[in-house]
């Protein structure tokens, strides 16, 4: 007797479906976490052996709250330029991965494997001191801060990340597509930009705002490379107030919530676009 | 064996009485008595969504229920500290869609249970497993897994397995209903050599062919009553009640 | 191995290309050091972050409400906050408030930067972890359960044998994934003065002003580890394969 198949679809076929954070939860995570910020103040407040003299906890917080969040703005900003940059660099690297030329393809296929094994931080280190520090073009005399440099050195791995977003959405796509294409006499070109493409936007979404939350995530590190942002900040305000170690508990949780805060929803807002565009294929 | 309370063999080896179960708003089961004696064999029969499953389904407790009591071989079914696993252990379940472990072969499969959960020897386990699976008429396939199989083959693997446990009881929910028409018979004719041996067996099915070969009892079920039930020759030949009749002209 | 030295030796001179972790003992001694202890410090974090998505997935599926707020929670924090600030907050917040251990040179801190890292990184990609369990767990029918429960498993041991078996094969090319940025964002332990490979490869270019030859050889030492474990994640998925059912 030959092997049939069974009538139920197999489940190890199907896709493990996305993480499902639970909506109804919102509320509840917002009042955990303040209250891991007050816990840990606290804590702080009980573990610090000094006299009342000291300033209380929460008091200093909201004293930096202007500058750190300055901090954090910026933070933001590099997320925005980086995506942006990477974004760019990536849809150009993903259409190298699926050119009908095989040695285009290799080199495009390669620089991607290649920014999408290493750390973000060797790529942040990588950038940092291998530009130079300013750019010379003819007359024109581009300035490289340190703060740009982490730009690019960010929008390295979202580049590898965005073409590899890219292969995927368009590997998706049902070769009966391009068939149809084909036989409508669609130019390569045409194929690709008013058949594929338009597919693909949907499907490549959700990854590339989570690609996005990942790369928000990352900008802390430009802090390592001696970047002004929210935790050099941190670091300097922890120095302001006379090298305090009980502040540093209550200052890390502080800078978390406002990464949650930003972070959570975007989180939210893909996983749900993931659920539609599932049921709709 | 402790039991709950002393069952011998000459009482009802399971006994409903009057469940009631709702799904939300639902009331899928509406006052249902039953008994099935050691080694009968009753089919129960009736139209989609009747709440056939649902029944059966409450008498290993894979659906708890909300009124009325169900006993088999004397363990209250509905008892807040049941034993699931003495209960179970009596009480062999085969599914409509096998339900077999797929990563495991089908000898794998037989000898799962015993050895996992009744922590028996595995040599003793292996001879009972391949005994089975001779039975079920398998040999051979003891190392395919469940994908290289044909759904009656799986089948007959399942059926096997619950054999493994040595129960008292057999429930079958649609067994062949998920099989192409040349395999049905196969796992029917598993059946039948089960219930020839003495086993008391429940089945759920939409074979009247077979109900009526192998049941001693049928019971008719629509919207989660009883509607009518007796030995198959009368139930088939001269149904009484019209929903019965309506029925059973329609998938005679 | 003299000889090789000494060739790298010649081409520093020749060619300005100067990679001392070859023809140098000492930075050969610290890199190879490192490089160690990355691959400690990946072990650790895959094993423990692992455990914690086992348990962390098995809790979800749990009864009780507050038992699976707590580890959605757990996930939300630690999914949506940078790894570097956790790392920070457990080593210079949480590390302060522990009890010292008073050693025969002065104080020293209970748990090590390295602990520390390990703690932090396994918590992180543990978050990511639980999620990717729960979802192979949540692709396995229900009835496969029932089947289980009928032969008389109890949910904990039918999660063993019959559930996580098949859960693991589900989930596993997303269980790679995270690994594999598991591996990569040990990087982070430099952040806290963890001697792994980064951090050495900058005190070797800081010693010999030969960034871009490091960089270069850090690169490619991260793409061989990453590689590896995708070569091994492979290998397992081939072994764990379901036997009649093709991957499409
Ligand atoms: N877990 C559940 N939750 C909600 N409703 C359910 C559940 N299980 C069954 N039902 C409902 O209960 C009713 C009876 O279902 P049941 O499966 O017992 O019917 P059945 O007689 O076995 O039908 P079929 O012949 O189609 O198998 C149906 O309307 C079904 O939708
Ligand atoms: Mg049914």
């Amino acid at each position: 007797m030959t092997a049939r198949p069974m009538p139920a679809t197999p489940f190890v076929l199907a896709p493990p479906r996305a993480g499902t954070p639970k909506l109804r939860l919102r509320l509840w995570h917002g009042a955990a976490l303040a209250m891991l910020v007050l816990l840990s103040a606290t804590l702080a407040d009980a573990a610090s052996t000094g006299p009342a003299a000291r300033a209380g906890i929460l008091v200093i917080l909201l004293k930096w709250t202007p500058l750190l969040f300055r901090g954090f703005l910026f933070n933001i900003l590099i997320s925005v330029a980086s995506m942006t940059i990477g974004t760019i660099l990536g849809g150009a690297l993903g259409i190298t991965l699926i050119s009908l030329l095989p040695p285009v393809r290799l080199a495009g296929s390669v620089t991607m494997q290649f920014f999408r094994n290493a750390p973000w931080l060797v790529l942040l280190f990588f950038a940092m001191f291998l530009l130079p520090f300013q750019l010379r073009i003819g007359p024109l005399v581009i300035p490289l801060p340190d703060w740009l440099k982490a730009v690019i050195g960010l929008s390295l791995p979202v580049m590898a990340n965005v073409a590899e977003i890219m292969r995927g959405a368009v590997a998706s796509i049902p070769s009966g597509q391009w068939e149809a294409a084909e036989s409508l006499a669609f130019k390569r070109r045409q194929q690709v930009w008013s058949i594929i493409m338009p597919q693909c936007i949907k499907r490549m979404l959700p990854p590339w705002m989570n690609l996005y939350a990942i790369l928000t995530m990352s900008t802390v590190l430009a802090s390592i490379v001696g970047v002004n942002e929210v935790m050099t900040l941190a670091g300097q305000v922890s120095a302001a107030e006379g090298g305090r170690t009980d502040l540093l508990t209550p200052l890390y949780g502080y800078i978390m919530v406002w990464f949650f805060l930003y972070a959570y929803p975007i989180a939210l807002l893909t996983t749900r676009l993931e659920r539609r565009f599932a049921v709709k294929m | 064996m402790a039991e709950a309370s002393p069952w011998t063999p000459d009482q009802p080896i399971i006994e409903i009485t009057d469940i009631h179960k709702s799904f939300g708003h639902v009331e899928v089961l509406r006052g249902i008595s039953l008994k099935v004696r050691k080694g009968e064999v009753i089919c129960i029969i009736g139209p989609s969504g009747s709440g056939k499953s649902t029944l059966i389904r409450c008498i290993n407790a894979l659906t708890p229920f909300d009124r009325g009591s169900v006993r088999v071989m004397g363990i209250e079914v509905g008892a807040p500290h049941l034993d699931k696993l003495a209960l179970r252990r009596r009480v062999g379940m085969v599914f409509q869609q096998y339900n077999l472990f797929p990563h495991r072969t089908a000898l794998q499969n037989v000898m799962m249970a015993p050895i996992q959960v009744l922590h028996q020897p595995r040599r003793e386990v292996e001879a009972r497993a391949m005994a089975l699976l001779k039975k079920v008429r398998l040999e051979g396939k003891e190392h395919s897994y469940p994908g290289q199989m044909s759904g009656g083959q799986q089948q007959r693997v399942a059926i096997a397995r619950s054999l493994a446990m040595n129960p008292d009881i057999m429930l079958f929910d649609e067994v062949t209903a998920a099989l192409d028409p040349e395999t049905v018979k196969e796992v029917l004719v598993t059946i039948k050599q089960l219930a020839d041996e003495g086993m008391t067996c429940i089945l759920v099915t939409h074979e009247m062919g077979f109900a009526r070969e192998v049941a001693d009892h049928v019971y008719f079920t629509d919207r989660g009553v009883i509607v009518e039930d007796g030995p198959p020759a009368e139930l088939f030949a001269n149904p009484r009640d019209p929903r019965t009749q309506a029925f059973l002209s329609q998938v005679l | 191995m003299q000889t090789i030295a000494a060739w790298f030796h010649a081409l520093y001179e020749t060619t300005g290309i100067n990679l001392t972790i070859i023809y140098d003992a000492f930075d050969r001694a610290r890199f190879i050091n490192g490089f160690l202890v990355t691959i400690e410090l990946s072990v650790i974090c895959i094993f423990f972050s692992i455990v914690i998505g086992i348990v962390g997935a098995w809790l979800q599926g749990s009864q009780l409400v507050w038992t699976r707020r707590i580890v959605q929670a757990y996930i939300q924090l630690f999914r949506n906050t940078p790894p570097l600030v956790q790392m920070y907050f457990f080593y210079f917040g949480l590390s302060n408030l522990l009890p010292r251990l008073h050693a025969a040179g002065g104080d020293q801190p209970l748990l090590s930067g390295f602990a520390w890292a390990c703690i932090s990184l396994s918590f992180f990609a543990g978050a990511f972890n639980v999620e990717i369990f729960r979802s192979g767990i949540e692709a396995i029918p229900h009835s496969t359960l029932e089947a289980a429960e009928a032969l008389g498993y109890t949910r904990l041991s039918a999660y063993r044998h019959i559930i996580l078996p098949l859960a693991v094969r589900v989930c596993l090319p997303a269980l790679n994934n995270n690994l594999v940025n598991l591996v990569k964002t040990t990087t982070l332990a430099y952040a806290i003065a963890v001697p792994e490979l980064l951090y050495v490869s900058a005190q070797i270019w800081s010693d010999n002003v030969n960034v871009p030859e490091m960089m270069v050889v850090l690169l490619l030492v991260y793409f061989a580890l990453v590689g590896l474990l995708v070569l091994g994640m492979h290998r397992l998925e081939f072994r764990l394969r379901l036997p009649g059912y093709s991957r499409t």
